[in-house]
């Protein structure tokens, strides 16, 4: 049994598919990448994952029980965090506080976890009563993926870490989430960065108008003519 | 200069009845972006609730102790702030939340609030009529009971009012800042869906959020109606004020609507007695006008009111 099982989901905002039966599934302790444009529905997956949009048809199972209309704020005491599109920290909130909110599930946050996410991420400790508004993006980024860990994941969702950061940054994050997930955790990790995500995955989805139009290995898709035509055409170039 | 204090006393009574209401507005405005505008009657409502339980446990005319006197205030304080929490609860559940899930546009909660806020205001008006511009009972004369601080007199009422107004502020502003409770309101008035992925309940944060204001609200009304009077009508101008107190300091912002309205209650006070007051060029009549003239300048200087950050994201 798999930790998470997508299995056929339509997704649909107003009159507009999203999601035309979408499924794949992760497995535990795997990294599995989603891929695809601008538009694809890759974010979309992620928050019918999370519990942000319900599907109009199709199953998600997670744990092997269904969690697909289950509403967000219950599903992160099964263990789904999700660090959401644009890092989504609280402006008006200190470093810590954000790190706090994070384990909201939790009577109180744990220590350990605490002093592990400091740990990964110096610069977050420095910046502990700073406002998380004044952080930089790469900053942000950081506290995001920290304030998901306060929730202990099982499954960790990351919407597009790398967005808007420097080259040095990205590879610093993607370092902590091969680390994360050597920890453990299993991580879905939604991409436009291809060469990067595959990088760190076992596995990989494309996927293209609402639909899974390829899926293998990280290696096997690395390698994949289409893949590199239609996603790696930049980062071949330059290097 | 005793004068002086003596306008500024009467200016913190005013403007800490204020700022209990416009927390209300502000509260609720940092959840849902909207301006609750049956608030009004929320705190009406702590007025006539409070007054049905202190008249059953005093008799008018009577002369308790002291003890009594301070345990009749908090009977007074709790009782309006458990009928202003249950009143602007089930506001919440009749009149905002259905357009809530129906993703209504911002209008209808307009139209909506005003409905209950009429509805509200005529169902008292019906049950209690005998009641209209009554009073509390005279458990003891509050305006007799004069305090002098160095020359500065304050009577009990007004220190009644002042004291136990800053003291409700000061707890919501530990509660806001420092509980779990506040931070879940704080989360979802800065970002809800992200906040509902850290494991918080945005309807029941929005419930609690109602509740807390409306207990705020309701306490107001049970020291408006102690110091001055009670009616069915009587929320309408109090609570224009406290809007616009709200608005003064930055709606949405807790510290902000305290500050307001506490601001506001002191102009009022002060500006038109002193110090160039002379009868027959600026009045106490002049007041409301007074007040809201220095709302209107604050404003085209500050738009986003004094402590207020942005309020072009909210739109």
């Amino acid at each position: 049994m798999s930790l998470l099982e997508v299995d056929d989901i339509e997704v649909r905002y107003g009159a507009i598919r999203a999601l035309k039966g979408v499924s794949f599934n992760v497995e535990e302790g795997e990294v599995v990448a989603l891929l695809g444009a601008n538009g694809a529905g890759k974010t979309t997956t992620q928050k019918t994952v999370s519990g942000m949009m319900t599907p109009a048809l199709g199953q998600i199972r997670f744990d092997g029980e269904r969690i697909d209309g289950v509403p967000a704020h219950t599903l992160i005491h099964r263990g789904i965090c999700h660090v959401p599109e644009g890092r989504r920290v609280f402006p008006r909130m200190s470093v810590a506080e954000n790190l706090d909110m994070g384990a909201f599930r939790f009577k109180r946050p744990d220590l350990h976890v605490l002093a592990r996410v400091f740990e990964m991420f110096p610069r977050l400790k420095e910046r502990e009563t700073q406002l998380a508004g004044t952080l930089s993006g790469g900053e942000q980024q950081m506290l995001a993926i920290g304030r998901a860990l306060m929730g202990k994941p099982r499954l960790l969702l990351l919407d597009e870490p790398s967005m808007g950061l420097a080259p040095l940054i990205v590879k610093q994050i993607f370092d902590i989430v091969r680390e994360i997930n050597a920890s453990g955790v299993t991580v879905l990790i939604v991409e436009q960065n291809a060469a990067q995500a595959l990088g760190l995955a076992n596995r990989g989805y494309v996927l293209e108008t609402g639909e899974v139009v390829l899926s293998g290995s990280g290696q096997e898709l690395l390698a994949d003519d289409r893949v590199r035509a239609a996603y790696l055409g930049e980062e071949i170039a330059t290097s | 200069m005793n004068d002086f204090m003596n306008f500024v006393i009467l200016g913190l009574t005013r403007g800490s009845m204020y700022a209990l209401i416009a927390l209300g507005y502000t509260l609720v405005y940092g959840v849902l972006q909207l301006i609750n505008f049956a608030h009004s009657e929320v705190f009406m409502s702590g007025a006539f609730g409070s007054y049905l339980v202190i008249q059953s446990v005093v008799t008018d005319g009577s002369s308790p102790p002291w003890f009594a006197v301070v345990g009749i205030i908090v009977l007074g304080l709790g009782s309006g702030a458990i009928t202003g929490a249950a009143v602007a609860w089930s506001l919440e559940r009749v009149a905002y939340r259905p357009l809530r899930r129906r993703g209504a546009p911002k209008l209808a909660f307009l139209i909506s609030a005003i409905g209950a806020s009429f509805f509200l205001s005529q169902l008292a008006g019906k049950l209690f009529n005998r009641l209209n511009n009554n009073s509390f009972p005279t458990y003891f004369n509050l305006n007799k009971h004069v305090i002098d601080i160095g020359g500065v007199t304050v009577s009990l009422v007004q220190l009644i009012i002042i004291v136990s107004a800053l003291l409700m502020m000061l707890f919501l502003d530990l509660l806001v800042s420092k509980t779990k409770l506040g931070r879940s309101i704080r989360g979802v008035a800065e970002d809800a869906p992200t906040a509902a992925l850290m494991g918080i309940d945005i309807d029941k944060t929005i419930s609690r959020t109602f509740v807390i204001g409306g207990a705020l609200g309701g306490a107001a009304g049970f020291l408006f109606g102690t110091a001055f009077f009670f009616s069915n009508t009587m929320g309408f101008i109090p609570s224009v004020k406290a809007f616009a107190a709200a608005v003064l300091g930055g709606i949405g912002n807790i510290r902000g609507a305290m500050l307001g309205g506490l601001l506001l209650g002191m102009i009022e006070a002060i500006v038109p007695t002193f110090p160039w007051y002379k009868p027959g060029f600026i009045g106490t009549a002049w007041t409301d006008v007074v007040a809201f003239v220095v709302l209107v300048l604050v404003l085209i200087v500050r738009p986003s009111g004094i402590l207020g950050e942005r309020l072009g994201r909210a739109a």
